[in-house]
Formats: C-alpha cells, structure tokens, sequence
C-alpha cells in the first residue's frame, strides 16, 4: 500500500506510547529514523491493523489526546491510510484529536442517575469547571448505576488513573478537578482509585443458593487459589469428560439462550460454529456492555473474574477456537484490570496457553478495551472494532458463525451468557433447567439497587420486594433504553412473558420511575441516548433519531397531534429499514411511554 | 480477459405475484429488474459493493421482521417479494422526508420524481430540523466538494479506497448525524493523498462531488443539461484505451464521465483522461 503522510512528527511521548505498545520501529520504512541502509532497500511495515484500537488508546492514555504527529507514526508503524485512521479514531466518545486537559471527568447524565439526581450534580460540575467539553463531558450510562450518580474521571499519565465518584454527590465536586492519584488495587496498566468493595453491588451477596453470583464478594477476585477452593475449574474438567459435542449438548438440552438482548439459543450457535468447515474459529466475549441501565457483567468481571476465563476456555474447547477476544468497554477500568490479573495468572499456571490441564487444549485470551460506543456492542460491529475499522455494524447475512471476525466463523457471546455454562457443566443440563438462573439489574427508586439472580418464573414483584422500592412507583422501564416500560408489576420476568407484555428482558434492566421522576427529561435522555450512539450508516437511524429527538423537545413544551403523527412514522421506519438492533429498537421506550404511561397526553 | 465461471443455476422468485427467473445469487434488485419493477436506489453503485446505507430501496420480504434492502439482499428460491406494499412504501417515503430535510437534494437525479411519487413532504420537520449545511469545499482547479448535498453513501470513499482506486485519500469519520467524508484531519485536499483521478466524482449520486467547471456554471447559472451533448470516444494519453465521456455545452467540454458497462475500467479513469481535456 502506497501511503502518503503530511509530515507530521509524534512527541517524544507519543512516540514513546505506540513503541511500549509496538516494540521499536524496525527500519525507516516503519517510522524509525533513516539510516544508510534504508536507502538501499524498499521494505514496508507487516500491515497489522488490528493493533489500531490499542495504539490509539496507548496515545490516549499517556498524553491524553491524539495529535496528527501521533496518528501518522501510528499510521507508518501498522501501514494505515492516515484518511482510515482518522475516520476510526473520530467515532470514538474517549478519543479527542484535540489538545485537552490530561484529566477528564465523564458525568453520568443516563437513566438511572437522572432518577438519582444527577441533574444537580451536573450543574454543581458546570458551575465549577464550566460548559461541557473540554475538561469535562456528560456521559451515557457508566454501568455503575447501582451507585447512581455516577461520575468517572479519567486521566492520562503513566500509569493512566481511573478515578470513580459513585455516587457522585455535590460535595465531591470540587475535589474533582485535582483530586491526589492515590491508589488502592494497584495494577498492570491502569490504577483505580474511589472504588466500593463489590459485594456492595450484590444486594443478596454470601446467601445460599446463587449460581451466578455465589462467589462474588465472598471470594476474593484476584486469587486463583481461591477460585478453586471455591469450586473453579469443575466445570471445565466435566467438559474434558464430556468432549466437545457432549458440551454442546448439554448446553443445547439446558436449553440456555443469549443474556446480550437477543435471546438466540446458545447451544445452536455453538453446534453452528463448531460444524464449519473454515478455520479457524473465533470466540468473542461481549462486554460491550452499554446498555443504559445495565451493570451486571461489570459486576460479573469485577467480583468474579476467572469464571469468565474459564467459561471462555470451555466455549473455546467445544467450538474449535484456539483464540479469544475478551472486548470490554472502556469505561470499566477496575474489570480491565481485573481480567488482565486473572487473565495472566491463568496463563502463568497452565490454564490458558498450550496443553491447558494436560488435555492437549490450546487456548488464550486476548482483551481488547473500547473506547466509548454503545455500538460497538452489536455483535458485527465488535468485530470491525476488533480489527480496526469503524465500529459499524455489517449487514447480515452473512451471520457471524459463517463470517466473523476476520472474515472466520465466530462465537459471540455475553459474559452473563458465558458464566451460565459452568452451573450447566456442574449440576447438569436438567438440573439447570430446573431452576435457571437470570441477572436482573436494579436501580432507580429502589431501596437496594444492584445485581441480583432470581430463578426464571419469578414476577416483577417479587423482584421489587427484594429490592424495596421508594416514593410511589410509576412505571418501570424493562430492558433498558432500547426496552419498554410497564406498569403491571404482575408480569413474569422470562423472555415470553415479558413478550406477552409488550415488552423485553433485553439486558435484565429493571428501572424503577417513581411519581417524584420527570418522565419528558427521561424520554429526552433516551432519544438523546440513540442520537449519539448512532453509528451514522444508515438514513433511518442517522436522521431518524435526531428527528425523534427534535420532536420529543417540540412535545415536552407543546403537545401536537401532528408531532406524535411524525414519532409514529419516524419510529416505524427506524424499526423496518435501519439496519441493526440500534436503529430497530430506538421507538421503543417512546412508543410504550406515549401508549402504556399518556405522556403526552 | 473473461474469467469462466461455472454455470449458475437459476431460481423463481415471486415479486409482487409475478414469479420470475434469475440467475442464483442474483440480488432482489435483479429480481426486480426482471420483473420490470423501478425501485429507488441511492447508495447502490453498478459498480461498487453494495453498503446497503440509504434504505431508499427497502422490499418486503415475506416472513421477515424487518424490510429488506433491494440492492444488497439476495434473492432466494421461493422468496416471495413485495416491492410496492403499505409498509415498505411508507418506509421509502420517510427515507426520503429524512433525506429531504437534512440534505440538499437539488442535484440529485430523479430525487424529485421520488419525492412527489411517494408523498413525501421533507418540510414536516419544521424550519429548525437540523441540517448538514456548510460551505462547499473548494480547495484545487479541478473538482469542488459540496458536502451540504451528501447523503453519506459512502461510494466515493469505497472507489478511492480498496474498491478502485487504492489511493485511501477520503475516510468516514465522526460519528452519527455529524459522520462526514473527509480527509485526515479534514486536511485540504491539495495535502492529501488525492491523485485527482475523478473516480469519487463518476460514482457520486447527488451532485456533492462535481467538476470545477460544472460547479461554476451552475452557480453562474449557465448550467444547462439540455444544451449538452455526449460523444464517447477513446484516450488518447496512453495505451490502456479507456473510454472517455465528453459532455459538450456551447462547444466547451463542461466534464469528462466514462461508461461503467466497460469491462475493463468500469468507468473508472485517470487524472489524464479525467481532467485534461484542456488541449482538446
Ligand atoms: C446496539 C446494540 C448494542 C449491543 N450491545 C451489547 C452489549 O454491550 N453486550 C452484549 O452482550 N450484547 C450486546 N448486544 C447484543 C449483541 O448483538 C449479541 O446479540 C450478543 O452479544 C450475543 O450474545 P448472546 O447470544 O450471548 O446474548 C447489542 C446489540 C445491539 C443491537
Ligand atoms: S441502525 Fe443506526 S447504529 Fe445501526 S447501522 Fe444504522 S445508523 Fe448504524
Ligand atoms: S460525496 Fe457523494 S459519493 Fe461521497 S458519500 Fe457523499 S453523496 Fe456519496
Ligand atoms: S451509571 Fe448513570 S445511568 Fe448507569
Ligand atoms: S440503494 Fe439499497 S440501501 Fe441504498
């Protein structure tokens, strides 16, 4: 590939960031400095777009910000078209291809911290610091929601610093914009400071009972030894005994289907994967996790790391991959830090890598972070992000278990999903299926927000007796910004019964609205929400959501029967034509308020 | 040179009632074709890969969810097609409302016919609906970026890019309603890796890539399709022997296209055949 570059230089820091990520620049050709020898010899970088993602946020964590100088040398090292390089580092949210401040603050302004308050929060901030967006940013869901209001500082620097304010009251503010990088759980690559112990998240932590949630904050996350002692690598033995199609039956018999949101049956996508003739197969774990409302793999990663690893190792065993990517969203740094840990001690004792247990398995794990885009979620999208285009969803067909990542058949699976595969393995697949176990994640006008697992048949009530709720409860928003809101408290938490009602379980969201909430301001927040997570593609979804959102500003001053006309039509249309599940589900929230709750009435 | 192909089976499918014939992994758009059906198409190149992004093509497939763009679905035995039903009509209709409201659409051929064939009325979004209006980019002699016309088909980018030109001079980028084609850097395009072949112009749907000369005289108003005239003749810079387009007005070349039914070049040229008619 014949580049072209402006001439661009990186700084000595920049330079430095991409070389930690890269390892020095082999020849002049690559970006390192001109020698003799170069002149006599035409040689070109190994072309390794996939290194996009890291490298960019190597730049980002450091300095704080990408320059041109540090984009171009990114561009010689991996052989990028600077024109593709910019077009995937601008449809980052974390990104800034302007000079900012080293710390920045990202404010939740989503859902659940809107229920909390967040509206004072964000003010007392835009009274200290100023308008949003150079030192500070209003932020979608953090995914700490149980803690709402959220806030997340993040600043560069080597080590990068993660600071978190959950919840973020107004006192906390002014000590906010120099807060001391004081470090408690130090780590491979990021230090995080301000964190909750996270049984904290787990109202129902150390009952009997849980499957999903049983060792979390009750064993601790960063020993392996414990893990073990605690039951791990059980499951993945059993799988041994069984042998690759065993487990996929089991999985099949458990009748297991998808925690992502789209409820596709697990054990089908496995059986497909593992029969294609092309090799080799890839395992993508989801931990994408974006969904306004949603908490539970961070608390799954946080709590209860090597389950994934081993949940990972199993998919891989029955599917055929030898290589997993574990992509988790960039706003999680104690997760990233926790699955770097556990990651590396799996390797270090022979449970990842060669021959893993002696059973002639090769597996390993590599974790990706990404960097702000709820799209980047969607399981085609995951793989352009993983191999460093814009995080745009493809159309399908094809499906990703013919064509995946890299063009190979792929596994995509949620974290949630995964780590029901060791309670299928350990207790069997009828055993499970007798008392299957679902993630709910609870906040908003409850007394006790947080994760809890309930065994499927369970009703909404039931749900919020554990939880308590507060204030007068109005309506509860399942499923998240792409779910529905309901008001009947007597609808049973499973996939069909929430159908039945007009709604979803999605992502196991479970808001709680209660009289004292402004239902406009939340319905503006979604629309706000899909407006800016939009991956711009298609036309429905591009302009449809700014046109949702246009009207819904008109409606909350002014109701108009022709503005409620235009969200029906607009809403249609962005369900029957866009392309994926963003654009498909963005009417969603809006069409249930205006019908179930008379919003706009 | 041809290559052989293995033969391909043909498969019936049904659009609109009427059962048609076309080769196995023909498109639905094909099917339609055979069938004698004019859908809207946009994004859709004849010789590009379908990015299926505008959705002004969109069928209904029966038994499926969602509606189905014509351009890149392929067609399956026994798919039974509605191109003209309630709902995909509607979709179309909104496609173009959004289209209208957000884009200027002035140049773009057939856009107008669209529009009045589905009712569409692009002004229901009221006076503030937000727009990509900005100043056209002009920034060398020989073609002018007008970006308040673009629809984000992403076309010019695949022809510049791994498609055709392997040159990688324009990207996508941004994100959302603010996506926008640009250069690293939204550098001029003088400084990029531009070689001015033309090649994003031939493929553009709109009018927001025009020759410098067009774009001039539309803004003189001298601008006038009728007056035109187009001989096909072939290059005479070098031995390859593309095909050059000249449209004539008043005696002047106004801008140089070429046929994409070609089957080597596709309508694809260089910045000889493109932009140098200046000695004819
Ligand atoms: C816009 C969008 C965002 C999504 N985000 C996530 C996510 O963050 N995590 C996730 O597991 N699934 C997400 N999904 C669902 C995935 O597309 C996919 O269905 C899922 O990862 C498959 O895994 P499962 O079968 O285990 O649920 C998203 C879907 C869409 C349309
Ligand atoms: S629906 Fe929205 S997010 Fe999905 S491809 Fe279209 S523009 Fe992108
Ligand atoms: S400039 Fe033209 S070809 Fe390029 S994306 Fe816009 S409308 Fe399409
Ligand atoms: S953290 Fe604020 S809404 Fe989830
Ligand atoms: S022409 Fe089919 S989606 Fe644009």
């Amino acid at each position: 590939m014949d580049l072209r570059f402006r001439g661009a230089e990186p700084s000595e820091e920049e330079r430095a960031a991409v070389d930690a990520l890269l390892g020095p620049p082999a020849s002049a050709w690559d970006g390192g400095s001109r020698t003799e020898a170069d002149l006599r010899f035409a040689a070109r970088a190994e072309a390794a777009r996939d290194q996009l993602l890291p490298a960019l946020h190597a730049v980002n964590d450091r300095v704080g910000w990408i320059s041109e100088g540090a984009l171009e040398y990114i561009c010689r090292r991996l052989t990028i078209p600077p024109a593709e390089a910019y077009g995937v580092a601008t449809f980052y949210a974390l990104f800034s291809m302007k000079e900012r401040p080293k710390r920045v603050l990202h404010v939740c302004t989503d859902l659940a911290c809107q229920a909390k308050g967040a509206e004072s929060v964000r003010r007392r901030v835009e009274d200290h610091f100023g308008p949003a967006g150079t030192s500070w940013h209003e932020s979608p869901c953090l995914g700490m929601c149980e803690r709402a209001p959220a806030a997340l500082a993040l600043e560069a620097g080597t080590p990068p610093v993660a600071q978190v304010y959950a919840p973020a009251t107004p006192d906390t503010i002014t000590t906010m914009a120099e807060a001391p990088p004081s470090s408690n759980g130090s780590t491979p690559s990021v230090k995080v400071t301000g964190e909750t112990p996270e049984r904290a998240a787990v109202p129902q932590a150390g009952q009997d009972g849980l499957l999903l949630l049983r060792r979390i904050g009750t064993v601790d996350p960063a020993s392996l030894d414990d893990y073990r002692a605690a039951g791990g690598y059980t499951a993945l033995r059993r799988a041994f005994d069984l042998g690759p199609a065993g487990v996929i039956r089991e999985v099949l018999e458990s009748g297991l289907v998808g925690r992502g949101g789209a409820a596709f049956p697990t054990g089908r996508k496995w059986d497909a994967t593992a029969r294609q003739p092309d090799h080799p197969h890839y395992l993508v774990c989801n931990a994408d996790e974006s969904e306004p409302g949603t908490f539970k793999d961070r608390v799954i990663m946080e709590g209860d790391p090597y389950a994934l690893v081993e949940a990972m190792t199993i998919a891989a065993y029955a599917t055929g991959c030898a290589k997993g990517y574990l992509y988790i969203r960039g706003e999680y740094p104690r997760a990233v830090a926790r699955l770097q840990h556990a990651i590396a001690t799996a390797r270090a004792r022979g449970l990842l890598g060669d021959d893993i247990l002696g059973k002639g398995l090769s597996f390993d794990i590599e974790l990706r972070r990404g960097a702000g885009a709820y799209i980047c979620g969607e399981e085609t999208a995951i793989f352009n992000s993983i191999e460093g285009q814009r995080g745009e969803p493809r159309s399908k067909p094809p499906f990703p278990v013919e064509k995946g990542l890299f063009g190979k058949p792929t596994v995509v699976n949620n974290v949630e999903t995964l780590v029901n595969v060791l309670p299928i393995l350990e207790r069997g697949a009828q055993a499970y299926a007798a008392a299957e176990p679902k993630l709910f994640c609870v906040s908003g006008a409850v007394e006790r927000p947080g994760v809890y697992e309930l065994t499927f048949g369970a009703t909404l009530r039931e749900l919020l007796d554990l939880s308590g709720t507060t204030g007068t409860t109005r309506a509860v928003l399942l499923g998240g910004a792409a779910g529905a809101f309901v008001t009947d408290l007597d609808i049973p938490l499973t996939f069909e019964g929430t159908r039945a009602a007009g709604a979803t379980l999605g992502s196991g969201v479970v808001l709680v609205i209660d009289d004292g909430v402004d239902l406009k301001s939340l319905l503006l927040r979604i629309a706000e929400f899909f407006r800016d997570e939009s991956c711009g593609q298609c036309v429905p979804c591009r302009v449809g959501t700014v046109r949702q959102e246009e009207a819904l500003h008109r409606l909350s001053r002014r109701v108009d029967d022709d503005d409620l006309v235009l969200l029906r039509e607009v809403g249609q249309t962005m369900r029957d034509a866009s392309i994926c599940g963003l654009g498909q589900t963005a009417w969603n929230a809006v069409e249930s308020a205006i019908d179930r709750l008379g919003v706009f009435r | 040179m041809i290559p052989l192909q293995p033969p391909r089976r043909l498969i019936d499918v049904e659009i609109d009632g009427e059962t048609v014939r076309v080769p196995e992994g023909s498109t639905i758009l094909d099917a339609c074709a055979a069938a004698g059906k004019d859908i809207p198409t946009l994004c859709y190149g004849d010789t590009l890969t379908p990015k299926n992004a505008c959705r002004v093509c969109v069928v209904e497939v029966e038994g499926a969810r969602t509606l189905a763009p014509a351009c890149s679905r392929k067609a399956e035995k026994g798919m039974k097609v509605g191109t003209d039903t309630e709902r995909a009509r509607q979709s179309r209709k909104v496609v173009l409302e959004l289209l209208g409201s957000s884009v200027d659409m002035s140049t773009t051929p057939r856009a107008a016919e669209w529009v009045e064939e589905y009712d569409a009325d692009p002004a229901r979004f009221g006076d503030d609906a937000a727009t990509v209006e900005q100043p056209a980019k002009v920034d060398n002699e020989l073609y002018v970026r007008d970006y308040s016309k673009c629809i984000m088909c992403y076309k010019c980018v695949d022809a510049c890019g791994d498609q055709w030109q392997n040159t990688f001079a324009i990207g996508v980028a941004g994100r959302g309603f603010d996506t926008t084609i640009s250069t690293e850097f939204d550098a001029p395009l003088t400084d990029s890796a531009c070689v001015y072949c033309g090649n994003c112009v031939e493929v553009c749907p709109t009018g927001a890539l025009s020759f410098k000369t067009e774009f001039d005289m539309r803004a003189e108003g001298t601008w006038d399709e009728s007056k035109q005239t187009e001989t096909t003749t072939i290059c005479s810079y070098c031995g390859v022997g593309c095909n050059l387009t000249l449209h004539v007005q008043d005696n002047k070349i106004v801008k140089v296209t070429s046929p994409h039914d070609n089957p080597v070049t596709k309508g694809n040229l260089c910045v000889k055949g493109r932009f140098g008619y200046g000695y004819v």
